[in-house]
């Protein structure tokens, strides 16, 4: 099958050249950086924080911390995988302070065994979101990966939504590539089995799991 | 192969990262196991309608707001200085 990928960050020709006149106190260098990236930054805090106010703050404060930090960017990764590490940082603080706790890690939770193990094997709807209108349709997958631990929407979010490699989701999040991968399938699986009450096939009758 | 073999190569296979060999092999078991074929297209379908939804889309007036604030912040800052 063709790769389920969306790429970010790929136009690096000038991005180098925009990094290099930003250290030098460009501004108008900077806001095009900001313009690049700031919607998959927004979407990735939401994501981690589930609140709008805090994904803004993560917004402002990512970026300026960058700013103020690329005298340590060394241009040996790409620009937005730094930032995003960045953010990720900036967005696991904020849940910290809302659930007002000191342990929430891309770690949480991560030895769960829910929704490893398919249950849910009925099949869905041919076109599932189409049985929902769209307003419906969001509530229903925001309310469905809120539910996931923070590590496990997180490396989701990176993947399968904003469409980066396993290697870059691994550095920027600090982890291994097998923890990467183990975390994605988990992710994978256990929304698969959550959204399947949405859009499990109801033509024999009542939606529940059909004889094998 | 069992369908528990089956899962631990599922987001490899999502992604077309696996061997020609491997491939194979699973494409083998998809063909009769029918719970495991709804289970790889079910997946298939999440992580498409997740892609195709972008539910946090960041709306324009914000956008500039936003950006407004990040680049008056950077004007009171100093780029790099924490390594200058």
């Amino acid at each position: 099958m063709e790769t389920i990928q969306k790429r970010a960050g790929e136009d690096v020709s000038d991005e180098l050249s925009l990094v290099q006149a930003a250290k030098a106190g460009d501004l108008e260098a900077f806001s095009e950086l900001v313009n690049r990236y700031d919607r998959n930054v927004f979407r990735i805090a939401q994501h981690i924080t589930h609140n709008e106010e805090d994904a803004q703050d993560v917004v402002q404060d990512a970026f300026l911390k960058a700013y103020q930090n690329l005298g340590q960017f060394q241009g040996n990764s790409k620009f937005y995988t730094w930032l995003v590490r960045i953010a990720v940082n900036e967005a696991l603080m904020k849940l910290r302070k809302r659930r007002n706790e000191k342990t929430v890690s891309l770690d949480e939770d991560v030895e769960t065994e829910e929704g490893s193990i398919p249950r849910e094997v009925a099949d869905w709807s041919p076109n599932p979101e189409q049985i929902y209108g769209q307003s419906e349709l969001s509530d229903i997958l925001k309310k469905t990966i809120q539910g996931l631990p923070p590590g496990f929407r997180t490396v989701f979010v990176l993947r399968d939504v904003e469409g980066l490699s396993t290697e870059e989701t691994a550095e920027m999040l600090g982890l291994s590539v097998p923890a990467v991968k183990s975390r994605l399938l988990r992710a994978r699986l256990q929304l698969r089995e959550r959204l399947a009450k949405y859009f499990r096939s109801r033509k024999n009758g009542d939606g529940q799991r059909e004889v094998q | 192969m069992k369908c528990n073999d089956f899962l631990k190569e599922l987001t490899d296979y999502l992604d077309g990262t696996l061997t020609e060999g491997t491939k194979a092999e699973l494409d083998e078991h998809l063909h009769w196991c029918h719970e495991c074929h709804v289970v790889m297209n079910t997946t298939k379908k999440t992580i498409e309608i997740y892609r195709d939804n972008q539910i946090y889309e960041l709306p324009e007036s914000l956008r500039t707001r936003l950006h407004q604030a990040i680049m008056s912040k950077c004007k009171g800052a100093k780029p790099g200085k924490k390594n200058a």
